[in-house]
């Protein structure tokens, strides 16, 4: 069920959360620096969409970011460098750095790292 | 028994470490960390993007194109022929992805606008879109039941009025052109443009109200 907007009530917020926002600037900035096609990002997000409703999950804003996230995450590994290797060991560097840094002080990739990383 | 200290509580507390963000929120600083790092991207375009679309970029461009098109026949012209080449007038800063098609309500067709596939949206003229255009329900059912979903947005579409339905494509995306309200033929663009409304230029929206401005 759908309803009009109402002219009184306060703005949403664009983006509830900024990894969300970043998502979209990644992506929409990889298009236009021709990493990828728009027409690649359509299909990877619309088929990460149609993923996501088969496996029963709620339609609300989240998922359609999670997907949206997956299919990012997809075509770079797909369309550069960027190995799905790469991208779970920058993550797990990245959850040590925050682990490792003081309340309060920057977190910097540095402090994650081990040996190899 | 203990006693609470102050100071050794703020000691404490500046040993914690930090929030450590959300498997999202990590995932995501993982790929845009590599992919600056590769050269494929750069970290203050990334920044001035978000701020843009969360601050600057939102329906208000696209509400004075639709204005510029009531007051004026010759833009109006140009702009069903050509919206991409059109609105270059306006020096609008950002890139747009794909064309861009405005297509013009009447009194006997209604446009309304959808990306069954995912959520195709010209976003450099009307801002992100709403959370609504992104769910499954408006993309399965704006195509199949439209009268419908219209009805449900408060858009009663008389019988006698026909609905297109445009489905967006990364290539082609759409701007509806309402119709100009009674009571404004003395208003300037500038005014006219407070009463276009977002959903209106998507086509969930028909009757603009000039008491609204």
């Amino acid at each position: 069920m759908f309803r009009p907007d109402n002219p009184l009530a306060p703005r949403d917020p664009v983006f509830d959360e900024a990894w969300q926002a970043q998502v979209l600037a990644i992506a929409d900035t990889m298009v236009q620096a021709g990493r990828f096609s728009a027409t690649a990002w359509a299909e990877t997000l619309g088929t990460e969409l149609r993923a996501a409703e088969a496996a029963g999950k709620p339609d609300t804003t989240q998922t359609y970011y999670e997907a949206a996230l997956a299919a990012l995450e997809r075509l770079t590994t797909e369309a550069t460098e960027i190995t799905g290797t790469d991208l779970s060991k920058r993550k797990a560097t990245w959850t040590r750095a925050y682990e490792r840094t003081p309340h309060g002080q920057p977190v910097l990739l540095e402090r994650g790292r081990d040996g190899q990383d | 028994m203990s006693t609470f200290d102050s100071k050794h509580a703020a000691h404490l507390h500046r040993h914690i470490h930090s929030h450590v963000p959300s498997d999202p929120a990590l995932r995501v600083k993982a790929l845009e960390s590599l992919a600056v790092e590769k050269g494929l991207i750069s970290s203050e375009t990334i920044d001035a993007w978000v701020e843009a679309y969360s601050e600057h970029i939102g329906p208000m461009r696209g509400a004075k194109v639709v204005a510029r098109a009531w007051v004026d026949p010759g833009f109006k012209t140009r702009l069903l022929a050509d919206a991409t080449e059109a609105i270059k007038e306006f020096g609008f800063e950002g890139n747009a992805t794909g064309h861009l098609k405005a297509v013009e309500n009447t009194d006997a067709q209604h446009n309304m606008v959808v990306c069954t596939l995912c959520s195709c949206y010209p976003f450099s003229i009307l801002g992100m879109s709403p959370a609504w255009y992104k769910s499954a329900a408006y993309r399965a059912r704006a195509v199949r039941e439209p009268r419908t979903v219209l009805a449900e947005f408060g858009v009663n579409l008389p019988e006698e009025v026909a609905v297109r339905v445009w489905d967006s494509t990364a290539e082609l995306r759409y701007l509806v052109v309402p119709q100009r309200p009674a009571g404004t033929d003395d208003w300037d663009e500038d005014r006219l443009s407070g009463i276009v409304t977002r959903n209106s230029m998507i086509g969930t929206d028909r009757v603009l109200k000039a008491g609204g401005a």
